[in-house]
């Protein structure tokens, strides 16, 4: 009778890790490969983003170039990047007044400001493609990663929607996709990127105030302007190696 | 936007974790207080809660068995969940969940009730015929040796799992606590006590059950309340909840004095929107209360009768205050901006995949399962033990 049960547990356990190891192969099957892009080597490039508030006048442009390209929802509160309007007194800098209506999609509504001491100013925000992602390290299934070329990815095909890398996000850049039930987050355009062109936030921005920034390359403008510009990221008491780096930020940015 | 007040960034305005996150370490925290009493018995040989031992043990099981649940459900895709143990991210203190999880439910709960329970099933497969036979036969393992000699090996090695229980209930609950406070982007969370809090909230939650469990079966069972018992109870829960509102306590004179950026956005949301949650239900009626009770019902010797009614309410207020501490952590943690300029609200659906309807049931499917067990595997199987409880007050 012993001996029944023990080679009822063997077969068992056999039949466990077979059919387990079998349905993770399938899975890889059906993943299918990812998007041909013959000309690029991840490993060759490390993206960020430089943005420079003094020249963002908050048109919205790059936020409606944004839920077009990448098939955002429409909703006032799902973005993949948005744009705040900050009104600061500077001698009070821990209460600014800050709006983004519908995240800055149509852009803003002119806002008098009569009192001289107060200063005005947009903000463009998405994904800072941290180096050291707080969302990729708490995704339990790694749906969420990092790419070599400093990009971080969401496996939809993965991903539980369990949304702890929305609350592990400093940044509020995470949404879940209703449509999907998966998280969603800007992916600097991945699919642009890989094939030599640039963001459509970038693209579309008509002062420039936002620019990728391969800083990878040698030859890359970003270099010129980290050196000669007072740069800061968000949040930097967050650690998280953001790659989005402003020149202008003010202080009382959140 | 409604509901919304201040400035928010716009991705926030919907709350990610439900009322069934709120369930969740609720419900592991009464797993594991509820297994961390019955080893007060088992292991520190504290002969006088005996009465509720396996009780204990069964209703850490029947919890154990629904903890799962409402995350699976608050899941965007529940089908999906098997990659966490198959494809696990290491660095994820979610994904390791679902290790620790089976770790305490298969080796430690199952096997310690199955070791403890042996010679009882065994019994009843030999009394019983057709489908029960089978099935109590298929619970033995097919297996009928009871001799003097295999109980022995029985309880030796269930005590030794006892031993390696506790730290895994502690592992348990303290972890349902990391996920929480490893979060550095919300400073409502991120404390290193968040871990220790969750454990000694959790000690304090699974006794005050058992404390009431206890209460609701002699009065099924219409034999009468072992004083001695619920008195020690009553003490243990007392000190556990001592050194837990110490601790939270901590928590709040550390914020408060050092008053950091988060300070005022938080200060703010204590004062309105969590009122009642957090100040009326979870320190006042919830702690502040049941502690006076417990503590005056050490010093002041009142009669049995007054006692009972007296662990009766605080064992019952202080699963309110347990209940409030989770959802002032989990639903508090998200009602205010990561900008700390604003703040959003919870609205609660009631009969849709996360609202009020699945949370109920939730709740009260714990205590189905509960009955199921305890028709099945009788808690109070010594029924010599009964005869022993002493009326003395």
């Amino acid at each position: 009778m012993n001996q029944d049960r023990r080679s009822f547990l063997g077969h068992t356990g056999k039949l466990l890790v077979l059919t387990a190891s079998a349905a993770v192969a399938w899975e890889h099957i059906l993943a299918g490969r990812p998007e041909d892009a013959p000309n690029y080597t991840a490993r060759d490039h490390w993206w960020g983003m430089a943005i420079d508030i003094e020249k963002c006048i908050g048109c919205g442009t790059c936020v409606r170039a944004c839920k077009t390209e990448n098939d955002v929802p429409h909703e006032d509160y799902m973005f993949r990047t948005w744009v705040e309007r900050y009104v600061v007194d500077p001698a009070d800098l821990d209460h600014p007044q800050v709006d983004s209506r519908n995240g800055g999609y149509d852009g803003f509504h002119e806002r008098e400001v009569l009192d001289t001491r107060l200063k005005m100013f947009f903000v463009p925000k998405l994904c800072n493609h941290c180096a050291h992602s707080p969302c990729v390290q708490v995704c339990p299934v790694g749906a969420t990663f990092e790419s070599p070329d400093g990009v971080v990815l969401v496996d939809k095909t993965y991903c539980l929607g369990c949304r702890y890398c929305v609350q592990a996000c400093p940044y509020g850049c995470r949404f879940i996709d209703p449509r999907t039930e998966t998280v969603d987050k800007c992916s600097l355009c991945y699919h642009r990127i890989t094939k030599g062109l640039t963001t459509a936030c970038c693209e579309t921005c008509p002062t420039g105030a936002r620019t990728l920034a391969d800083l990878k390359d040698p030859k890359d403008p970003i270099h010129a302007f980290l050196r000669d510009h007072k740069v800061q990221v968000l949040k930097p008491q967050m650690a998280t190696g953001s790659k989005m780096y402003y020149n202008g930020l003010d202080g009382s940015v959140r | 936007m409604p509901g919304v007040e201040g400035f928010i960034y716009p991705n926030e305005l919907e709350l990610q974790w439900s009322v069934l996150i709120v369930l969740y370490p609720f419900i592991t925290g009464l797993v594991a207080g509820a297994f961390i009493l019955a080893s007060l018995e088992r292991v520190f040989n504290v002969q006088a809660v005996k009465p509720t031992y396996r009780l204990a043990l069964l209703t850490a099981l029947a919890f154990l068995l629904v903890a799962p649940l409402p995350l699976q459900l608050h899941l965007g895709h529940p089908e999906r969940s098997l990659e966490m143990y198959l494809t696990p991210h290491t660095q994820s203190a979610m994904a390791m969940f679902g290790f620790v999880y089976l770790w305490y439910l298969m080796v430690v709960l199952v096997l310690e009730i199955w070791l403890d329970y042996r010679k009882d099933i065994v019994v009843k497969w030999r009394a019983s015929s057709g489908v029960t036979r089978m099935m109590y036969g298929a619970m033995a393992l097919w297996s009928d040796n009871i001799s003097e000699s295999a109980l022995r090996l029985d309880d030796r090695i269930g005590r030794a799992l006892t031993v390696i229980g506790i730290p895994s209930a502690f592992l348990l609950h303290g972890y349902v606590g990391f996920i929480f406070g490893s979060i550095k982007a919300n400073p409502w969370w991120s404390t290193p006590l968040m871990p220790i809090v969750f454990l000694f909230s959790a000690i304090v939650s699974g006794i005050a059950c058992i404390l009431l469990l206890y209460f609701v079966t002699c009065w099924y069972r219409r034999i009468p309340v072992d004083m001695p018992c619920v008195d020690t109870i009553a003490k243990y829960l007392y000190y556990a909840f001592l050194v837990d509102f110490s601790l939270e306590m901590l928590d709040l004179i550390h914020r408060l004095y050092e008053s950091d950026e988060s300070f005022r956005a938080l200060d703010f949301m204590v004062k309105t929107r969590l009122f009642t949650s957090q100040i009326v239900l979870q320190i006042i009626l919830g702690t502040v209360v049941p502690l006076a009770i417990l503590g005056v019902v050490q010093l002041v010797r009142f009669r049995r009768e007054v006692r009972r009614v007296l662990y009766v309410v605080a064992g019952s207020l202080t699963l309110v205050g347990i209940f409030a501490m989770r959802w002032n952590v989990v639903i508090g943690g998200q009602l205010f901006s990561k900008s700390f300029l604003g703040y959003t609200s919870y609205k609660m659906a009631f009969a849709t995949k996360e609202g009020l309807l699945p949370a109920i049931v939730l709740m009260v499917l714990p205590f189905v399962i509960l009955w199921v067990l305890i028709r099945l595997l009788p808690p109070w199987g010594h029924e010599t033990e009964t005869a022993r409880i002493h009326s003395r007050g």
